[in-house]
């Protein structure tokens, strides 16, 4: 298991080395002359050239790498060009949006896709469980997008049940702010419980197939007993993997629909600074959501070890 | 009902439209030992797993299986299962997949043992610990809390019979519990599933390749060929003197022990040809196209006759083995 738990951190670390320097490369390199487009076109060549100072961009571009690399360790994220506030405040700033979006995205995705998973497997070549899995189908096949608009047309416009977009924030109406987000989850959790789903309907129907399953049953559990006792605990293990790799595809489902659903989050927080040239804004941040992705499939690397005594065992 | 520790009658295994086992019957008393011997694809597991009530899905059973005072083929899965590593149990071919990989030996043992007998968790333990040394392996207390993939296959299958074995099941069956054995380990593990099975007074029906095994463990022997049963009775006088033409070429091609192949799929040395599949047996007896004494008469197909000893064959050989035909 140290080994394990090693391999995981050497890799865990490369892959955020590799990513800061993706990100640091890309922005620089596709941002242009930041200090112009930032103070606009009537700007003239001093402030341009202070501005370029102030912020150290005339260094040799390693050098600022580390720098912004140093920085981030230390906790300093760096601040906008434009209003000096800090990077680390803009993004709290948005936290009490996107998290709850994302995290609860991702537990009502859970909720509805375990059962429904398990559901399909137990009925394959049933009328019921064909029909979850044509659920699923669909589910994947229709864009995060689609989900939101079409959530939003028919219980935000039509029936209107919902909010189809805006925010208050928590501290002026809890309620209000629980509404907002409602649809937005909602959609999310649609779509990725639709991809969950089928993973688990996968690992359900390969698991009962093994002949440990057989051997439960041998001794005396019914199907269902064999299934909780012996069946989930071993159809876990790829299921927190596939847990794992969603994290990536539930970030980029939150950017949309913070989009679809004009929330203040994160992703638009990004966007709105990438049409503002606000290089560090924008590399800080999506570094720290790449920092936020790793971690969480860190975790989940863990946490399979963890149950899987194949691999805790070793030494 | 019955007073045999099983008694089956005439058991049909459908696949699809195809019947891989074809109206098998056979009967063993409480503590007898009965071999069920023939080469792979004849139907030997499917039998096996009737009797459990563990077909894989999309196969079904039909015909009587008496047991404990009931007719197994009638049973809710919850009766059924009440039943199972209770008053009959199963020991499968290959250890490490049989067992949980998840969960500890011992704890997947104590689980049978608190199941069917509403021991606490204490007492299940100990009496795991007990059974680890009744099977000889070394440590108990030790090995009971490994995981399956940190013993051997010996060890495995060792734990495997004790947990079929835990709850003094009326009848217990093995279905080629060595092959997937290191040869060296084989002997020892059927000596120490033999003695178990001796201990608590189980019957057992034990498949398997080996038919040495078969004439030193058991009483009875059945043959079994293309889904049914071509020979049946006494180990001594079926061994002895056989009357159907394949259990002959079976005795008369037995390998060493150790020419098996792991899957159990050598190629018998005296039967010209292969078993032929599901879909294409032949009319009449299914072991016409190998048979040296096939006549029109096998077109049809030969009834089981005999008293103690049963064989289906139009032609059936006589005189002792080793006697020209
Ligand atoms: N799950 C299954 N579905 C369809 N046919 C099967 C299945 N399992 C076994 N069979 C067929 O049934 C026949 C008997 O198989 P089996 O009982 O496993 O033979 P044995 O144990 O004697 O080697 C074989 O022809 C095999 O191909
Ligand atoms: S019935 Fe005919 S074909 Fe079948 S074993 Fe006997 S002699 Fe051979
Ligand atoms: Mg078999």
């Amino acid at each position: 298991m140290i080994r394990y738990i090693l391999r995981r951190l050497a890799f865990f670390f490369g892959a955020l080395i590799v990513a800061s320097i993706l990100i640091f490369t890309m922005i620089r390199v596709a941002g242009g002359n930041v200090a112009a487009v930032v103070l606009g076109k009537d700007a003239s060549a001093e402030a341009i050239e202070a501005l370029v100072v102030e912020y150290g961009l005339d260094r040799p571009l390693p050098v600022q790498y580390f720098d912004w690399i140093g920085g981030m360790l230390r906790g300093d994220l760096g601040q906008s060009f434009r209003t000096g506030e800090s990077v680390a405040g803009l993004v709290v700033s948005r936290l009490p949006v996107s998290v709850p979006l994302a995290l609860s995205g991702l537990l009502l995705a859970m909720l509805i896709a375990l059962p429904l998973g398990i559901y399909a497997a137990r009925n394959i070549g049933k009328p019921s469980g064909a029909a979850v899995a044509l659920f699923s189908q669909i589910g994947i096949a229709v864009p995060v997008f689609w989900a939101g608009v079409l959530m939003s047309l028919l219980f935000g416009v039509k029936l209107g049940w919902l909010p189809t977009g805006g925010w208050i924030p928590w501290s002026v109406d809890p309620v209000a702010a629980i509404r907002s987000l409602v649809l937005p989850v909602v959609s999310l959790s649609v779509v990725l419980a639709a991809i969950l789903s089928r993973y688990v309907r996968t690992a359900v129907l390969d698991v009962m197939n093994q002949d440990y399953v057989r051997t439960a049953r041998a001794v005396g559990m019914t199907r269902t007993e064999a299934l909780i006792q012996v069946g989930l605990r071993n159809a876990a293990l790829p299921i927190v993997t596939v847990l794992g790799l969603q994290v990536a595809e539930l970030i980029g489902g939150t950017v949309i629909i913070e989009t679809v659903f004009s929330l203040p989050g994160l992703a638009r927080m990004i966007l709105a600074n990438v049409a503002a040239r606000e290089v560090i804004v924008v590399q800080s941040t999506v570094m720290l959501i790449i920092v936020f992705v790793m971690v969480l499939n860190l975790i989940v690397d863990l946490a399979y070890g963890f149950l899987d005594p194949r691999i805790r065992t070793a030494s | 009902m019955s007073e045999q520790a099983i008694d089956v009658r005439d058991l049909v295994v459908r696949a699809g439209g195809l019947r891989a086992v074809r109206g098998v019957s056979f009967a063993i008393p409480p503590g007898g030992r009965m071999g069920l011997v023939g080469e792979s694809g004849s139907g030997k597991t499917l039998t096996a797993l009737s009797l459990m009530g563990l077909l894989p899905a999309g196969l079904g059973a039909t015909g009587r299986i008496l047991h404990d005072g009931a007719d197994l083929l009638t049973l809710s899965d919850r009766r059924f299962s009440n039943r199972r590593g209770r008053t009959l149990s199963m020991i499968f071919q290959d250890p490490l997949s049989a067992l949980n990989p998840v969960q500890r030996v011992g704890e997947q043992i104590a689980s049978v043992i608190r199941r069917h007998t509403g021991a606490g968790r204490q007492a299940a333990m100990a009496q795991v610990v007990d059974l680890a040394a009744q099977m000889k392996l070394p440590r108990p207390e030790e090995i009971v809390r490994a995981y399956p993939h940190q013993l051997s296959g010996g060890q495995q299958q060792r734990l495997m019979i004790a947990m079929a074995l835990s709850c003094y099941p009326q009848l217990i069956i093995a279905d080629e519990p060595t092959t997937a054995l290191d040869v060296t380990v084989q002997r020892e593990v059927l000596r120490l599933l033999s003695a178990a099975v001796d201990e608590r007074g189980s019957a057992l029906l034990m498949i398997t390749h080996d038919l040495p095994v078969v004439a030193a463990m058991c009483e009875t022997v059945a043959v079994m060929y293309g889904g049914t049963i071509v020979e049946i009775g006494p180990v001594a006088e079926v061994f002895r003197d056989p009357r159907h033409p394949y259990t002959r070429g079976l005795l008369d091609s037995q390998p060493d022990i150790d020419r098996i192949a792991p899957d159990g799929s050598s190629r018998l040395e005296s039967i010209p040809g292969m078993v032929p599949p599901l879909h294409a047996l032949p009319k009449g007896c299914a072991f016409r196209p190998r048979c040296a004494f096939a006549t029109e008469l096998c077109e049809r197909m030969p009834p089981l006759e005999g008293g103690a000893r049963k064989a289906a064959c139009w032609h059936p050989v006589s005189g002792p083995r080793g006697a020209a035909p």
